[in-house]
């Protein structure tokens, strides 16, 4: 531990004082504060995105706490993008926590751990770092998830989130368990060296098929996936565009980290179990969004489909593979944010806008708001100018350069069936007439669909500095595995 | 790999003393004669106030039992720290205050948030 170390582990110790600091807010202060509870934590989301830019030009190695962190550009690119998507949903949360129902320092206290847990995600290069960052994220995930306390659903939400979750915690250290007594190291860079001359390995490939599952479970690939439509649907409309963005970004970043810097070598054994794996959630994910009529459940359902077309990236182990990961991760955090802020602008009471039918001649009372759901929906389904389609194009050019044509080819049919239910809601907003939910006036929200809006365009319509950025951020990854 | 299988021949007959003496040699020696005193679930010394199964309790002694666990799990790293502390230095103590005032801050709360306090 040294002085540098302190420099580049900046953000996360400005985000834990920071967390203890709005925990302590209420206790000492005594009143429930929506509002200033929003802007302390904007605040400190200010502060941690300084620290990042700080702790990113502090120089190179930029490792920390021995070698179990690293400050790389890989990290900076997930931690910048988590400080922004928690942003917009603190905005969001803002609606709700203003009415003093719910206590609101202690949502962003959480919320603000759930971060500092995802900045260690991205930077851990040991298993042990990127195992403690994912259960700091899961244990702020399962209160916030149950934070409508008195809402049946939304606690039954939290309970199943937290026993699913701590089983597939556990799958995920007893696979790393296994790693570790086949390469007697937790170290991704160790790992990858000693696993380069275990090819056939049993006890290796168990362990890499556990942490594998464990991983698949928090990016909610099918089949385990199960907890994703019940947990999206009960917990606050917030909290979910918190779980399908931001915990799902996380997860990538850590198994793109661990796939490509440790994994790499293993490629020949693990490539058809997560080509499966890939399959199998965009095909079960996107038929069985079609029959839902609930808009959150839908979303949840497609939620699953885009881990799959995520995996694509992971699967391919090119440089244009993680690209599109990385790509990926960030236009679905803006169409899906989007979409989310949409379902809460049409909300009634606690949970409504959720039904297709809320959505009925939108156009009419909110031009604008139905024209970006539009937008949002095609982002999400992958038609260009939206910034979809560059992710989706990144994705499928790795699958198919990497000899997963077929799987490209179900990535493409699969993308077609969501176009059907995603335009059942454009359906609804343009061509039914009927009773249009109102849109709530809440200016934050609508501030975030119009964010999310322009955001989606921008990129898609002027794509070079996210794609030459992205090629920046994977650089060291890269060229650790083609070492 | 031999090392190993004498380490598993060692753990079953660790293994196999307490279960034969509970369940076959004491059943054997013991005298058996139950009353209903005897059948009582043991609280203490004190007489049971209802059946153990349809029994509310108040939430309190749930909250209670959390935060023991929590400062509970705080000693167990707090050990191996204490042994090592000499050759840790300033850096082992001043990691250690960290780690404690963080729990603290938890404590804290919990405090202020009225757990502590029995209605």
């Amino acid at each position: 531990m040294t002085w540098a170390d302190l420099l580049f582990l900046l953000p996360e110790i400005v985000l834990s004082i920071g967390g203890c600091l709005l925990l302590l807010a209420p206790v000492i202060g005594g009143r429930n504060n929506g509002v200033a509870a929003k802007w302390s934590m904007l605040l400190l989301l200010v502060a941690t995105a300084a620290a990042i830019y700080v702790a990113a030009g502090a120089g190179i190695p930029s490792l920390a706490l021995g070698t179990l962190f690293v400050a790389d550009p890989f990290a900076v690119f997930f931690k910048l993008l988590f400080v922004v998507v928690i942003a917009m949903i603190t905005l969001l949360s803002a609606e709700f926590l203003e009415d003093g129902r719910y206590s609101a320092w202690e949502y962003y206290s959480l919320m603000a751990f759930a971060l500092c847990g995802m900045m260690f995600m991205a930077s851990g290069t040991h298993l042990i770092s990127i195992y403690v960052g994912l259960e700091l994220l899961s244990l702020a995930s399962y209160i916030l998830a149950g934070y409508y306390k008195n809402e049946t659903r939304s606690t039954e939400a939290a309970m199943k989130y937290f026993v699913l979750g701590a089983t597939s915690s556990g799958i995920l250290l007893y696979g790393m368990s296994l790693i570790y007594g086949a390469c007697g190291s937790l170290h991704l860079e160790a790992i990858s060296q000693a696993v380069a001359t275990m090819a056939g390995n049993q006890a290796l490939i168990i362990g890499v098929m556990l942490l594998g599952a464990g991983l698949c479970f928090k990016v909610a690939a099918v089949p385990f996936h199960v907890w994703t439509p019940d947990v999206y649907t009960g917990a606050p409309t917030p909290v979910t565009a918190f779980l399908s963005t931001a915990s799902k970004v996380a997860a990538f970043a850590i198994f793109a980290r661990i796939f490509y810097m440790g994994l790499h070598s293993l490629e020949p054994d693990w490539n058809s179990i997560i080509a499966t794996v890939a399959a199998l959630s965009m095909i079960v994910g996107n038929l069985a969004a079609v029959t839902q009529t609930n808009v959150k459940r839908m979303l949840a359902y497609s939620s699953i489909a885009h881990a799959g077309y995520a995996l694509l990236g992971v699967l391919a182990m090119s440089e244009i593979g993680l690209q599109g990961v990385l790509i990926y991760m960030l236009v679905y955090a803006f169409a899906n944010i989007g979409t989310w802020a949409m379902v809460m602008l049409l909300r009634r009471r606690e949970y409504a806008g959720e039904n297709v039918d809320d959505f009925d001649g939108l156009h009419k009372s909110a031009p604008l708001y139905a024209f970006a759901m539009v937008v949002f929906l095609l982002s999400l389904g992958g038609i260009p100018p939206t910034a979809g389609f560059i992710g989706k194009y990144y994705l499928f050019a790795a699958a198919i350069s990497a000899g997963y044509a077929w799987l490209a080819v179900i990535a493409v049919l699969m993308s077609a069936v969501s176009m059907f239910y995603y335009f059942r809601l454009v359906v609804a907003m343009y061509l039914k007439d009927g009773a249009a939910a109102d849109v709530i006036p809440s200016r934050q929200v609508r501030f975030i669909v119009i964010v999310c809006l322009i955001a989606t365009l921008t990129l898609g319509i002027l794509p070079e500095r996210m794609i030459r950025g992205a090629a920046r951020s994977i650089a060291p990854i890269v060229n650790l595995a083609s070492r | 790999m031999a090392n190993y299988s004498i380490l598993l021949i060692a753990f079953l007959i660790v293994l196999s003393v307490p279960v034969l003496t509970i369940f076959l040699i004491a059943p054997l020696v013991r005298a058996s004669r139950p009353s209903k005193v005897k059948l009582e679930p043991y609280e203490c010394g004190v007489e049971p106030a209802s059946v153990a199964f349809d029994h509310r309790f108040s939430v309190r002694y749930f909250l209670v039992a959390v935060l023991f666990i929590i400062f509970d799990v705080e000693t167990i790293f707090l050990f191996p720290w204490a042994i090592r502390l000499e050759q840790l230095g300033w850096f082992g103590a001043i990691e250690m205050a960290i780690f404690i005032a963080i729990l603290l801050v938890g404590y804290f709360y919990a405090w202020k948030r009225k757990v502590l306090t029995w209605v």
